[in-house]
């Protein structure tokens, strides 16, 4: 597909997607109330949905759903691995530990930014730990390893904090925060988290060069002129800012990173650098999607983020692998 | 002071000497083969050239230059790498495999220029390959994909050629013609280093031959001189029949077997 067609198209389904997700929610809004909305006074009713309540939920959603899609392509690329996700780097769920400590010492109801801010310090520490073993060993087996490593001890953390939990609301709240939500998101929660994740946008864009020559082995890639190191260290510093700020956010959401890449794959181009920028484009849209449908009015209750983002995203998996199996080999 | 010169290279990989003061050197407009038996050294030495492996000693100069001194692109530019086997992880169309070659001459965000598709177009004509352009690289068959990346090289525009046993896993037909894209780049000026195991091909597309043995140089020069009996028979333990046809010579190994030779 043309590129600037391919991005047109994709610019104009975010900003439809962007003006639905505004008008959708407990007050309906049409076209004409967002309109009023964005000229009226800041103490208009309909003025304060829009900005203090839909805003800053439409736009955490597209910068979460881009880092997971920019992210799960990066990673893919540099690891060669199709299955690879932002979750495989054990960011994701060293984030969700810090979330799951702050509500567990109760510090969730009297300071609203300490969730966040555990999560954040979680994915950070979790980076840390991956950057002291990658600037010794970088190869792939020992990125996936470590990143197993770390998932899985932060996982055991997670289920002994909540083993240790007596009360069993506490134990809910921490269930509810790791189905991710962007329920009363706040702008504070953007200017948090905005940026750490365009500090890893930064590092992560242009590496497609770089992925484009790992397609022929790194040592082939090396001899083009690739710094092989540098382009490793970017793509998982990069990644481990922006996802753990995106997990600390929203919570853990999954397939979106892992899916994304694939989608991309098979509608623009089977390039790993070529499909960094469309992936972070069309996570962001996916995303907003998903957030949409979990305000439609389901069951009573409203439907968790990341549930929608795994029970669209896993069919999807499966439909794009049963269709590309011969060329992946 | 001309070419790509090796001196004194020392290589040690966990703890093993790979390589010993093995000096070589690579002129343009010569196709030099490397041979000697399994575990001699010759992909370590190779990557030691390119700066993938990191010697304990020695010097590699291209043009009286160091390449240690040289940036990463810089080197791109003048040395090219032909791996032995080469992964191919995504389905990429021939062309854009071919495309990477170019690489070493792109900025970090520039897309490719005029002269970037006339070397593509170039070495997708020289390689046979203009047909599979639009084709997907990993449903490629093994003849196809030796050519494919071997046009990956030659886009690079790289004057020095360093192709690790290029013709593994070919059929016969295709062993030739490998071999002679890459004779036809050192006639027209650049430089071939192939590692080879096929000592018949050797002896014939090779200008000079290195010989290696467990990490050393134990001989170079013409492949006559090199390809003699008793370096065959010291060094990969073999006989040879050779004859003459068509004014080019010919070898055929036999086993040997505690002295004797079978078959």
């Amino acid at each position: 597909m043309n590129n600037i067609l391919s991005y047109s198209l994709f610019i104009l389904a975010l900003i439809a997607a962007g003006l639905i997700s505004l008008s959708f929610g407990r007050v309906s809004l049409g076209g004409a109330d967002i309109w009023a909305g964005l000229t009226a006074p800041a103490d208009d009713p309909i003025s304060m949905i829009l900005f203090e309540l839909r805003l800053p939920r439409v736009i955490l959603g597209m910068l979460v759903g881009a880092t997971l899609g920019l992210a799960g392509a990066a990673l893919q690329g540099v690891l060669r691995n199709p299955l690879a996700d932002p979750g495989i780097i054990g960011v994701s769920a060293s984030a969700a530990l810090g979330a799951v400590i702050a509500i567990h010492l109760g510090l969730a109801a009297t300071w609203a930014f300490s969730v966040p801010l555990f999560a954040m310090s979680g994915a950070l520490l979790a980076t840390l730990i991956l950057l002291l073993v990658t600037t010794r060993d970088s190869s792939v087996l020992m990125l996936i390893l470590v990143g197993i490593g770390i998932s899985s001890l932060a996982t055991a953390l997670i289920s002994l904090v909540m083993n240790l939990s007596a009360n069993p609301m506490t134990i809910r709240d921490m269930v509810m925060w790791m189905l991710g939500s962007l329920e009363n998101r706040t702008m504070n929660d953007l200017w948090m988290a905005g940026p750490f994740i365009l500090i890893g946008w930064a590092m992560m864009i242009g590496t497609g060069q770089g992925l484009n020559a790992l397609s022929v082995g790194e040592e082939v890639a090396q001899t083009m002129g690739i710094n092989l190191k540098w382009l490793k260290l970017r793509i998982i510093i990069g990644a481990a800012l922006s996802v753990g700020a995106a997990v600390s956010i929203c919570g853990a959401i999954g397939f979106i990173g892992l899916v994304v890449p694939h989608i991309v794959r098979a509608l623009i181009s089977r390039e790993p650098g070529a499909i960094l920028i469309p992936s972070a484009l069309m996570g962001a849209l996916l995303l907003t999607f998903a957030d949409i449908l979990t305000r439609l009015p389901v069951a009573g209750s409203p439907l968790r983020l990341g549930v929608v983002t795994a029970l669209v995203g896993a069919p999807c998996f499966l439909y794009i692998i049963f269709h590309t199996r011969r060329e992946m080999r | 002071m001309t070419g790509l010169l090796i001196n004194n290279l020392n290589l040690t990989l966990g703890g093993t000497q790979i390589l010993k003061d093995v000096s070589a050197a690579v002129n343009p407009g010569e196709m030099v083969g490397m041979i000697g038996p399994n575990g001699a050294g010759k992909s370590c030495f190779l990557k030691s050239v390119l700066g993938l492996n990191k010697p304990s000693s020695g010097r590699v100069t291209l043009k009286g230059q160091d390449l240690a001194t040289m940036s990463l692109k810089e080197r791109a530019r003048w040395l090219a790498y032909a791996a032995q086997g080469a992964p191919l992880h995504w389905p990429l169309t021939v062309e854009r495999l071919v495309a990477l070659g170019r690489i070493p001459h792109l900025g970090p965000w520039q897309n490719l220029q005029p002269e970037d598709h006339g070397a593509i177009e170039r070495a997708l004509t020289i390689t046979d390959c203009l047909h599979l352009k639009e084709r997907t690289a990993t449903t490629l068959s093994g003849g196809e994909r030796a050519r494919v990346l071997l046009a990956r090289t030659l886009a690079s525009g790289a004057a020095y050629i360093l192709a690790d046993e290029p013709v593994a896993s070919l059929d016969p037909f295709h062993q030739l013609q490998v071999m002679d894209i890459l004779k036809a780049h050192a006639t027209a000026g650049g430089a071939v280093l192939v590692v080879l195991h096929d000592l018949g091909l050797a002896a014939r597309t090779c200008d000079r031959l290195i010989l290696l043995h467990e990490g050393q140089v134990i001989d170079q020069g013409p492949p006559a001189q090199i390809l003699s009996d008793k370096n065959l028979s010291c060094f990969f333990g073999v006989s040879v029949s050779r004859w003459q046809e068509n004014g080019e010579s010919f070898l055929a190994p036999h086993a040997i077997h505690n002295g004797q030779s079978h078959l």
